[in-house]
């Protein structure tokens, strides 16, 4: 049974993301039969390219995807290099969970009330300055795309650093920058000479996970990204919800050069990778120690407090803005306060949120299941064979959601499956396991082979090897990986909308309902409701080990770094 | 695989399924109710699910539909599921999937809040179910006479495939303690902008508003209005829309950010006005700007206006999908929605603040005075000072200023 685990994970993965993508390559190629689309055709194609502006909706979604990646991957990587084992660092550590709850687009909407010219930052400024307009400049919504950029790197440093920790205990880290240390290399050098390296290949594929995020975002670029014209993604839902229904031709194809975008970027980090591979080779065997990296090590802090700082500031101007009266600008604080709006919403929010459980405890279980049995299957084969298939997992991650999920709406609806709790869970899944899968694999590999072939020896089933050796030992990893597929179940709107047909309405289907209403006082509630469940879940992860191992104090230990 | 965990894995499965089969909607095929057959629609109605798909952007608005839904199940035994869009584009999404993927009964989408393209899209496209609107008892009340635009979208005759729910007119708004006198005209508009350079904007293009705001200049600069009232024809549309290009070269440069970034919606632009980043903007209903008030949104010195010349006025209907699940439910629900007593608390400002479609002299009196006492907030403009409507052109000239619009102006960059 357990042998089949890996294939049924890897068909569950897989099946959706097909199915969404021939619904969206026929349509792509003229075949819609509902629309009158019976043959094969390049029309679509055609009228895509004679869009206006699509070389800049194409350029924004790149160059800024891969712009975004590059800093994220560089911010975090520095940091790490600097700081790994200093205080900083466990402080750094320690207010990750809370900013990892956060979804892109309430960390998005808490940097717009931060920096655009109406926004807090800028309110302190005409205080001093003595405005009584706001600056008419495109500090959001700039035309270089920078402030998406900024949004979406101040979201991925939290995820890429949780992804570098997951990987450093197996690096050997400690003993590594001791030895770097004694032959004389600076800090920031002996890290990413002698342990980069080692690193890189474990964080390869959350990495591309970034970018293919970040390449194909929408909820992030509708808030931030220049509109005229705005990147791929977001006018791909435009052109979706035309009411003139022939645009879903030209739409269909447009997801289509989505995926393609996304492709084409990966080719190129690859590339990146190879380039880097050979000059750092060089750069490591020439010697050179860089003692003096202060400059370096201070840029690593600055960048990641930043990044960190602006998410927490956000949502500190998000909590305000949820409770305020008129606020006027330049005002630092609103008029007045009231709590009106949170007492009405009151009914819904309970609502929501059971939804939104409904949802997420069936998607993150059968996740933390499958992704178990295949890790425990690989153990007990013994060889990491399928190691490679398992790649499959992540296919979810790195095609554009939304160049699969119209199809797959279509494909539920064929199946009859369409509106039903079990379908909807299931498209959960299809995002929720791979980030499983990617957050438990490493613990699940690091953890020494000597303690169950010990229970083996004295004799244990390999069951019991599982249930009372590998899974206690692994608890908080377990825990810690249900957390963030707790936070990608909440986070899903698409798949919630379209496969549920919008009869489950979850704290995330509500708060992009309200938010199209434009007041910030409804963004600022579901933007935090959003971080209830998540930050609950973390909280969980922490908490549930710590009460459970207060009288082994090794358990603890193990798992510090 | 350890019993322990196949136990596990099966009470999983259980439990899911269980759940599933729990909140699962079973796809059933509903006869066409016989409208004409009042009594018989009810029957049909007395159970049934209705899920009203409908823009969820404004709590006052998910309250009222609350309320109405509310009432239904009271009187008629109709539960009612709001289905909360951002985009009423999303639910002709869906019926669309439906059609392609074979689904003629049983559709998720009872029930659209609809007008404009969206109509006429659907109409087109044979996803609607009708024709019943006219022979729903409340209709009686609506004022045909008066308001042509409740059987005519955007032009297109409505023969009976939705019924009309609200009226909407384009309204100005600004904040009397910044601003003493007012553009009321295009032209003026484009005088007081050249003084003002960077205080107005209006939402990009195809955004609904946006593109309302196009129409509104369009009708005032074209000159023979009554060509806008016919489908565009491809040889004489360039020609026809030249003035409002013209109007547009000039307006372009001066508008907020330079034209160069635009609000996303129209509670976007509520939120320029309030930070004071624009001194001008619209909304399609005088009665919002009031509750925008009233919610914190606005200060209390917002006021509305309307162009001398009128602005543009249309209405906004229900309509039920052609294969929708509870056809009957749902013509009893928008039934109910044209009857004088929801029609009245839709009106209040305290619950919406959005204008009737019933003609007032064939309302019973007790109503007639209800609707006159009426206190319609401090920023609502009463039905004597909105002036003209101006009538909305047919949807194919929207399809065509919009295409050339992004060609012109959609990129900047």
């Amino acid at each position: 049974m357990l042998r089949f685990i890996p294939i049924l994970t890897i068909v569950l993965m897989i099946g959706p993301v097909s199915a969404g993508l021939i619904g969206t390559l026929l349509p792509a190629f003229g075949i819609l039969p509902a629309l009158g689309g019976n043959s094969p055709s390049l029309d679509p194609l055609a009228a895509l390219f004679a869009q206006p502006g699509l070389g800049s909706s194409i350029r924004l979604s790149f160059i800024n995807g891969l712009a975004a990646t590059v800093v994220s991957v560089a911010t975090v990587m520095l940091f790490c290099a600097a700081w790994q084992g200093t205080r900083i660092f466990h402080a750094m550590q320690r207010i990750l969970s809370p900013i990892l709850s956060v979804p892109h687009a309430t960390a998005a909407f808490g940097l717009a009330f931060l920096i655009a010219p109406s926004g807090w930052m800028t309110r302190v400024v005409a205080q001093v300055a003595g405005w009584d307009r706001p600056p008419d400049i495109a500090i959001i919504h700039d035309p270089w795309g920078l402030a998406m950029i900024a949004g979406l790197v101040a979201k991925e440093i939290p995820f890429l650093f949780l992804m570098t920790l997951a990987a450093l205990p197996q690096a050997d880290t400690e003993r590594t920058t001791q030895v770097t240390a004694t032959l004389g290399y600076g800090r920031v050098a002996g890290w990413f000479k002698a342990t980069l390296p080692r690193i890189y290949p474990q964080i390869r594929l959350p990495i591309l996970a970034v970018l293919a995020y970040s390449t194909s975002v929408v909820d992030v670029a509708i808030i931030l990204a220049p509109t005229t014209p705005a990147p791929l993604a977001v006018r791909i839902l435009g052109w979706l919800s035309d009411p003139d229904l022939a645009l879903r031709f030209m739409a269909s194809s447009a997801a289509v050069l989505q995926l393609v975008i996304v492709l084409v970027a990966m080719a190129v980090w690859f590339a990146g990778e190879k380039i880097i591979a050979i000059l750092g080779r060089h750069w490591a065997e020439d010697g050179r120690r860089f003692k003096r990296d202060k400059g370096a090590r201070g840029l690593g802090a600055v960048l990641a407090l930043v990044a960190a700082g602006t998410v927490v500031l956000g949502l500190v101007v998000l909590l305000v803005w949820s409770i305020a009266g008129f606020w006027a600008f330049p005002d630092l604080l609103p008029r007045g306060f009231s709590l009106r709006l949170w007492a009405r919403e009151l009914d819904t929010i309970g609502s929501s949120l059971a939804t939104t459980l409904c949802i997420g405890i069936p998607a993150v279980l059968i996740a933390v299941v499958l992704v178990l049995a295949c890790l425990e299957n690989e153990v007990r084969t013994g060889k990491s064979a399928g190691r490679r298939a398992m790649l499959l997992i992540y296919l979810p991650l790195l095609v554009p959601q939304i160049s699969f999920m119209f199809g797959l709406q279509v494909f539920f609806t064929l199946i009859g499956l369409e509106r039903t709790l079990m379908s909807v869970v299931l498209g959960h899944l299809v995002f929720v396991a791979p980030y499983v899968f990617l957050s438990l694999s490493d613990p699940f590999h690091a953890l020494d082979p000597r303690y169950g072939q010990t229970a083996l020896c004295l004799g244990a089933s390999p069951a019991r090897v599982f249930w009372q050796v590998r899974l206690p030992l692994l608890t908080r990893a377990v825990l810690t990986a249900a957390a963030v597929g707790l936070a990608v179940t909440v986070g899903q709107y698409l798949p919630t909308l379209l496969i549920g047909a919008g009869r489950f309405a979850t704290v995330t289907t509500e708060a992009v309902a309200l938010a199209s209403g434009g007041d910030r006082r409804m963004i600022g509630i579901y933007g935090l409701l959003q971080m209830v469940l998540p930050f609950a879940g973390f909280a969980c992860a922490l908490l549930i080990p710590a009460f459970l191992f207060r009288h082994r104090r090794g358990m603890m230990a193990q798992h510090k770094e | 695989m350890g019993s322990k965990m196949r136990g596990f894995v099966s009470a999983l499965a259980l439990a899911t399924g269980v759940a599933a089969a729990s909140l699962s909607v079973p796809a059933q095929a509903d006869p066409a109710p016989d409208v004409g057959n009042w009594q018989s629609v009810l029957d049909q109605a007395r159970g049934q699910t209705v899920y009203w798909h409908a823009w969820g952007g404004e709590p006052r608005i998910n309250d009222y539909i609350a309320w109405a839904g509310d009432q239904v199940l009271e009187r008629y035994g109709v539960e009612v599921v709001q289905v909360k869009l951002t985009d009423t584009a999303d639910a002709v999404t869906k019926v669309l999937s439906e059609k392609t993927a074979g689904i003629d009964d049983g559709g998720a989408v009872d029930m659209i809040w609809i007008n404009g393209e969206n109509f006429a899209a659907m109409k087109r496209n044979d996803l609607l179910f009708g024709p019943w609107a006219e022979q729903t008892p409340n209709f009686a009340y609506v004022d045909v006479e008066n308001k042509p635009t409740v059987v005519n979208d955007f032009t297109v005759p409505t023969d009976g495939f939705e019924a009309p729910w609200g009226m909407a007119q384009v309204s100005f708004y600004y904040d009397t303690a910044k601003l003493d006198t007012v553009p009321k005209s295009a032209q003026e508009l484009l005088e007081w902008l050249v003084k003002h350079p960077g205080r107005f904007a209006y939402p990009q293009p195809p955004n609904y508003m946006g593109s309302t705001f196009l129409k509104q200049i369009l009708s005032e600069v074209v000159e023979d209005p009554s060509v806008l009232q016919k489908p565009a024809n491809a040889a004489d549309a360039t020609e026809t829309l030249e003035p409002l290009w013209g109007y547009l070269e000039d307006l372009q440069p001066l508008l907020w950010r330079d034209g160069q970034a635009y609000p996303q919606n129209g509670a976007s632009m509520r939120t320029l006005l309030a930070d004071n980043e624009v001194d001008i903007a619209f909304s399609f209903s005088s009665g919002e700007v009031s509750s925008a008030i009233e919610a914190f949104e606005l200060p209390d010195t917002v006021r509305s206006y309307v162009f001398d010349n009128g602005t543009l006025g249309n209405t906004n209907f229900v309509a039920i999908p052609y294969n929708a699940s509870a056809k009957a439910g749902a013509v009893v629900l928008a039934d109910f929605l044209m009857s004088p007593e929801a029609q009245l608390r839709k009106q209040d400002p305290q619950y919406w603040g959005a204008d009737t479609v019933l003609a007032m002299d064939k309302l019973p009196t007790d109503m007639q005075d209800a609707f006159a006492n009426l206190d319609l907030g401090i920023a609502s403009l009463s039905p004597a000072e909105r002036g003209t409507v101006l009538p909305e052109p047919h949807p194919s000239w929207m399809s065509l200023v919009e295409t050339e619009w992004q060609k012109r102006y959609g990129v900047v960059q």
